[in-house]
């Protein structure tokens, strides 16, 4: 369900690939989170050829937007442009 | 003071500023943990470690400073660089241990 969440709103990246994967069972109830998921992410857009590191992750967590940090409360991002290898 | 004040002195007046969650020694996040982690195994043990969980006025003022959602979030030389994911790919390209040298570091 937030997993699904989470495609959504990137989708708006135009993703060539996209893997999420929820790492959330491995962070329950550690302190700080008050019950969002963390997910791990590769994603891989044509909107990211030229950009840092810095601004694709801005990219990222401004289609992710409004979902932080209730639904998502950890995101490992690995943007990357196509043709650069994971 | 205003909280946008105190942390844009913090990132100033010290070379390096990771902003985490606990400290280096009892990191309470894992990202925080890869941030130190990282951190030190550049070399650098004489950074300026701010635990946002004892100061929750700074853990909501750093994302507005850096107009960035997450922590850790690393600075050096007040300069903004990332957090881990992007500490952790300067690090394996080289870059980090490049740009803190470079820093005096």
């Amino acid at each position: 369900m937030n997993q699904t969440l989470l495609e959504q709103r990137l989708a708006a990246l135009q993703p060539t690939r996209l893997e999420i994967r929820n790492d959330s069972a491995q962070h329950a109830g550690h302190v700080g989170n008050q019950g969002g998921g963390h997910y791990s992410i590769v994603i891989e857009s044509s909107l990211f050829s030229g950009k840092s590191p810095i601004m694709r992750h801005r990219l990222v967590y401004q289609a992710v937007g409004d979902l932080i940090p209730d639904v998502v409360h950890a995101l490992s991002i690995k943007a990357l442009a196509p043709g650069e290898a994971p | 003071m205003d909280v946008q004040e105190t942390i844009r002195q913090q990132v100033t007046s010290h070379p390096v500023v990771l902003y985490m969650k606990g400290t280096p020694q009892f990191p309470q996040c894992g990202f925080s943990g890869v941030a130190a982690q990282i951190l030190k195994a550049c070399g650098v043990t004489n950074y300026l470690a701010v635990d946002v969980l004892q100061h929750p006025d700074i853990r909501e003022g750093i994302k507005v400073y850096a107009n960035w959602p997450t922590i850790p979030q690393l600075y050096i030389n007040g300069e903004f660089i990332g957090g881990a994911d992007i500490m952790r790919e300067l690090y394996q390209s080289g870059e980090l241990q490049k740009m803190l040298r470079e820093a005096g570091l």
